[in-house]
This record gives structure tokens, sequence and C-alpha cells, in this order.
């Protein structure tokens, strides 16, 4: 039997090498070998992770990673699961980009971006869709919504600004309002 | 000196990037054209590289723009940077993860956050929309009509939850395909 650190680098570099667009993405692939095949983790706990990495900063992978490497390996298990989950994404984007470089003067390379960015456009109108269906649907959401967006658009408020008077907006919001459910 | 730049700034966008994925755009649109490291056409290539190469989106954006930026070690530092507020956070709230998921605290302020970041990535959208798709103003010529036509049909598609990776590939065709047929 492999040691655990080590196990923990391999498991997550594969997680890593085999999701594509990050995020809720990963989650059947971690059940599939944290939960079902290693039995590092419960799905119940899977589950908490989830719930946590929502309100903790940083990419739910990285969340994942870490928390299951803490649990199973203590610090150095997190530190192995963390560079495992990170270290496929960074050596493909290194080619990657050096390879764009080596390629990025050709039209039909010019030609291609061109046509993807507006693709990438839809894209992110998706998510920005998909978070928006599973939000909160009362008046109080819609509004630091709308002010953000304002905020940022025609008064150039930073976004850092943005979120951290809208974390306050809520505590205050949940003290005035109690239960606002 | 740029590598501690780098890092700095990837730290600032992991530790406020909350709620995951695209959270990070706002962000990350802001502080790279703060610093001059990428246009708006070059962040959105950016994004459609990360988005069809493995890995969380965060990650591959900042190795990205580290590696052009400053080589191999600008992508260790903007990597390293983007990973490590979680990397501490998760550290920190594993040992008390019951009270911190059922913390009132936290509840009310992402009761805030969530909202923010909605209408921040709508911001964001519309700003880069902008500037990719009326690049002189609002004259619209035949490459922004083509532009506008990729970005519905895609969008449609994105909506019948077709593959991303799909999309781009599609997308990229249809810009070859159009590109020499009007020639840009």
């Amino acid at each position: 039997m492999r040691s655990a650190p080590a196990d923990l680098f391999l498991t997550f570099a594969k997680i890593g090498l085999f999701t594509f667009g990050g995020g809720y993405a990963m989650l059947p692939l971690i059940e599939k070998e944290a939960v079902d095949n290693k039995k590092w983790i419960t799905d119940n706990e899977l589950l908490d992770v989830v719930a946590i990495a929502e309100s903790t900063p940083g990419p739910i992978a990285i969340n994942a990673a870490t928390f299951i490497g803490k649990k199973v390996g203590g610090f150095i298990g997190a530190l192995c699961a963390t560079i495992g989950v990170v270290l496929p994404s960074f050596i493909i984007i290194v080619a990657v980009s050096y390879f764009l470089e080596a390629f990025q003067h050709l039209k039909i390379i010019r030609y291609a971006f061109w046509g993807i960015r507006a693709g990438v456009l839809a894209l992110i109108l998706m998510a920005l869709w998909s978070l928006f269906k599973k939000s909160r649907k009362d008046i109080f959401t819609y509004l630091l919504m709308a002010a953000s967006g304002v905020a940022v658009l025609f008064f150039n408020v930073n976004a850092i600004i943005v979120i951290s008077v809208c974390a306050v907006i809520g505590i205050a919001a949940l003290r005035v309002g109690g239960k606002r459910e | 000196m740029i590598y501690l730049e780098l890092f700095l700034t990837f730290f600032k966008i992991g530790l406020f990037t909350l709620g995951g994925g695209y959270a990070m755009l706002p962000l990350i649109r802001e502080e790279v054209a703060l610093h001059g490291w990428a246009s708006a056409e070059e962040l959105i290539n950016f994004i459609a590289v990360s988005e069809s190469t493995p890995g969380p989106f965060a990650v591959n954006i900042a190795t990205f723009i580290g590696r052009t930026t400053a080589g191999i070690p600008g992508a260790l530092c903007a990597t390293l940077g983007v990973v490590l507020p979680s990397f501490i956070v998760i550290l920190i709230v594993s040992k008390l993860y019951d009270k911190f998921r059922k913390s009132k605290l936290v509840q009310g302020a992402m009761s805030g956050v969530k909202p923010a970041v909605i209408g921040l990535i709508a911001a964001a959208l519309i700003s880069l929309g902008k500037q990719v798709m009326f690049p002189d103003g609002y004259f619209v010529s035949a490459a922004t009509f083509v532009s506008i036509l990729i970005f519905i049909v895609t969008a449609v598609l994105a909506f019948l939850k077709k593959n991303p990776i799909l999309l781009i590939g599609i997308s990229a065709v249809a810009g070859i395909v159009a590109g020499y047929a009007i020639g840009l």
C-alpha cells in the first residue's frame, strides 16, 4: 500500500487531470475516488465540504482537496492533495501558453480566437444565469444584485469593496430583519 | 518586483473569490486591466483556454496570466497566490467546520455576497462584451454582426446544456470560416 501523502497526491492529480471546467464538474469524480474507492470521507462529509466551499474563498476543487487531505494525512496530507489537484493544470497551461505564443500570429488562429471570444461571452452568460436561478428570490437579493452591477459599471467601484460592503449589509439585514426566509 | 506583484494580486483575487468559478472574473478583469497584464480580448482568450483544459478555472487562468507576464516563475507565483487563501482558510475551518457551517454570521455575510457576485459578473460581462463586440464604438461592421450571430447561437446551445468545449470548438470553426469569408 502507498503511503497516505503519496496516495493523496496521485488521487488528486488524477481528479485534476480528468475534470474540465472545474467547480461542480469535479464533484462526481471526487465522490467516486474519495468516497467510494478510498473511503477517505463519507457522502455526508462531502456535502459538508461543498457547503463550506461555497462560503470560503477559492475554487471548490482546492477547498475539497485541502479538506480531504487534512482529514486523511494532516498538514502534509493537505499539502499533497492540494499540489496534486493543481499540478496537472499547471503543466498543461504552461505548455498551451507556449504553443499559443508560437502560433498566435497565424491568420487561422487569430480567426479561431475571434470566433471563440463570442462563444466565451455566451458561456459567461450561461454561468450568470445558473447562479441567478440558484439565488434567493426576494427584493433584498435583487436590490443588492442591481446595486453591485451599477456600482461597478457606472461608478467604477472596486469589486472587493462591493463584495465587502454587501457582506456587511447581509449581516446587518440578518440582525435587523431576523428570519428573512 | 513582478513576481511579488503577481503573487500578491492573485492572493487578493483568491481571497475574495467567494462562490467559485466565474465569481473571480470581475476581480481578474479589474486587476488585469489595472496592471496592464492583458487586454479584454486576451483575457477572453485565456478564459477559452481555461475552459477547454483540465483543472479548476481559477488555477488555469492564474497560471496562464503568470506565465505570459513573467515566464514559468511568474506562473508559479500567480498560481501559489490564488491557491493559498483557500488552503489556509480550509485548514483553519476544517477543525470547527460544524460551527462554521451553522454560523449565523457566515450565513448573513453570504446572503449579501451571493447577490453581489451575480451583479459583478453581469457588469464584467457587459464591459467585456462591449470591448470585444464593439471595439470601434457602436459602429456595426460585418465583423460585429458575425460576432453577435456566433454569440446568439452559442448562447442557445449553452442553454441546451451542450458541453462548453463543444461550444468553443463551434465558435472557433465559425470564426475561421467567417474570418476568411469577410477577410477581417
